[in-house]
Parts: C-alpha cells; sequence; structure tokens
C-alpha cells in the first residue's frame, strides 16, 4: 500500500470516533455510553499524536497527555454518577433517567 | 506505510467492533482493552514511544481497571463465582489472546529490528515533550492538575451514600 503516513492515521483515528459517535447513539446501557466516550476520546488523542508526528513537534504529544489526564477525571466523575444512577433507579438503562423529579 | 501499522490498526478497528456490538459488559472491556493496545502499538509507530507507554499505564491500565472494579461492584447480590465462571469460558478470552498475542510479537518485532519509521514520520523524542510540557504549557498543567483535583472532588461528593437522620427526634419525621 502507498499511502501517506498521516493520512492513513487520520484515516484510523476518523474510523474509531465514528464507531464510538455510532455506539453512543445507538447503546441505551449506560455504562457502554462512558465506554464509546473513551473510545472517542482516545481516537481523539490517536490523531493529536499523528499530527504531531507529521509536523515534528513536541505539541501534539503534549495535547495527547491533557486528553489521559482529561479522560481519568472523566471516568472517576461518570462512575460516581452511574453509581447515583443506579442507586435511584436500580437500572442501567439511560431511558429510565428521561425525568427530572423538581 | 507499513504492514505493521496495517496489522494494528485492522485489530483496533475489529476490536472496537466488537465492544460496540457485545451486549455483556466485561466482554467488552475485554475488547476494549485489546484496542488500546493496538492503538499504542499505532502511537509507537508513528514515532511516539512516551505516548504509547503512558497509553497502555493510564488507559489499558488504570482506567480500564477501575471500570471493571466498577462492574464487578455493581454485581454484588449475584452468585460472582457463577459469574466469574460464566465470564472467563476460554471461548471468550480465546480471540482476544490471540489478536494481544498478534499485537506483541508486532511490537518484539519493532523493538528488536530498530529501523528508522517509514515515509516521512519523524520522531519526537520524549525529551522534547518534556520540555515543551514545562516550558510553554506550563499554565495548562497547572489547570489539569485543578481538574484533576476537582475530578476527586466530584467523584467523593456523588459516590457518597445517602447519610441517615441520626436525630432521635427526626427518627419517625417523614420527608
Amino acid at each position: 500500500m502507498n499511502m501517506h503516513p498521516t493520512t492513513a492515521g487520520l484515516l484510523l483515528a476518523g474510523i474509531l470516533f465514528v464507531l464510538g459517535l455510532i455506539s453512543v447513539l445507538i447503546r441505551r446501557n449506560i455504562i457502554f455510553m462512558l465506554l464509546s466516550v473513551e473510545i472517542m476520546l482516545n481516537a481523539a488523542g490517536l490523531a493529536f499524536v499523528v499530527a504531531s508526528s507529521h509536523w515534528g513537534t513536541a505539541d501534539g504529544q503534549v495535547m495527547f497527555m491533557f486528553i489521559l489526564a482529561m479522560a481519568a477525571a472523566e471516568v472517576s466523575v461518570g462512575l460516581a454518577l452511574i453509581l447515583q444512577l443506579y442507586h435511584q433507579l436500580r437500572t442501567l438503562d439511560s431511558d429510565e433517567a428521561n425525568r427530572m423529579h423538581g | 506505510m507499513d504492514a505493521t501499522f496495517f496489522i494494528a490498526a485492522g485489530i483496533a478497528v475489529l476490536a472496537t467492533l466488537r465492544v460496540i456490538t457485545s451486549y455483556n459488559i466485561m466482554h467488552a472491556l475485554l475488547y476494549l482493552v485489546v484496542s488500546l493496545l493496538a492503538v499504542a502499538v499505532v502511537i509507537y509507530v508513528y514515532g511516539a514511544p512516551f505516548m504509547a507507554v503512558l497509553e497502555i499505564i493510564i488507559y489499558a491500565g488504570a482506567i480500564m481497571v477501575l471500570i471493571i472494579f466498577f462492574v464487578m461492584m455493581l454485581n454484588l447480590g449475584l452468585e460472582t463465582s457463577e459469574h466469574e465462571k460464566a465470564w472467563l469460558r476460554p471461548r471468550i478470552w480465546i480471540i482476544p489472546g490471540i489478536l494481544c498475542l498478534i499485537l506483541l510479537g508486532e511490537m518484539l518485532f519493532l523493538i528488536i529490528q530498530n529501523r528508522q519509521p517509514a515515509g516521512n514520520i519523524q520522531v519526537v523524542e520524549p525529551k522534547a515533550v518534556g520540555m515543551a510540557l514545562f516550558g510553554p504549557y506550563i499554565i495548562a498543567v497547572e489547570l489539569t492538575g485543578i481538574l484533576l483535583m476537582a475530578g476527586i472532588v466530584g467523584a467523593y461528593h456523588l459516590g457518597r451514600q445517602q447519610k441517615k437522620i441520626s436525630h432521635r427526634f427526626l427518627e419517625n419525621f417523614e420527608l
């Protein structure tokens, strides 16, 4: 295959991002939705690393480290929110949580 | 473009497809770990070895283990040993194991051969990343620290159990 490395890497990142987006749209289990957000964040980080290797600078890798830290914080808060939802509704279906109780 | 990149990319897409189409959360997590390892190999091919190691340690190590612990914690009431047996039948883990072995072979091949990256990929050394991180991006590093602190406080606040009313006059008082 004679494809430019940046093109190939960005294609892979795009495919992974779209897979995560499809999953977050079609799944109703809220843990699966959190996993899909992780897939999308990971794809964005991969795009940053590919861009970093394209330009030969370290900026993209610095952004990748920030994405890693943000993903860690997001997962901890998201899991705590899912725990609260599970304690209140006894289910992981996100459609059950479509009403607000004032 | 290398064959190593295409093998790793294929494994990443395949494992991600299995993640979004599986119904059992444990099997999905198993495939997601494989997908993250494949992305780590891709990052290594793109000349960022330090980022590949961070991807394995933080994503595939810390975050996935956190989610696995969480899922196991939610199933406390069920018969856990039977569940564990159902989760870990050989039919379930044999395919992720084979994919991991392919990735490991690829990684060993890349490390032993120790050649220059293909095409016009430029390797960025970890030293340059560190210089950028603690030079022009120092404000962003501090903001990331504040974000992690907010994450810890938020997770503690949200994950706390509701406290029971401890005053004896309020015990039979309906809220």
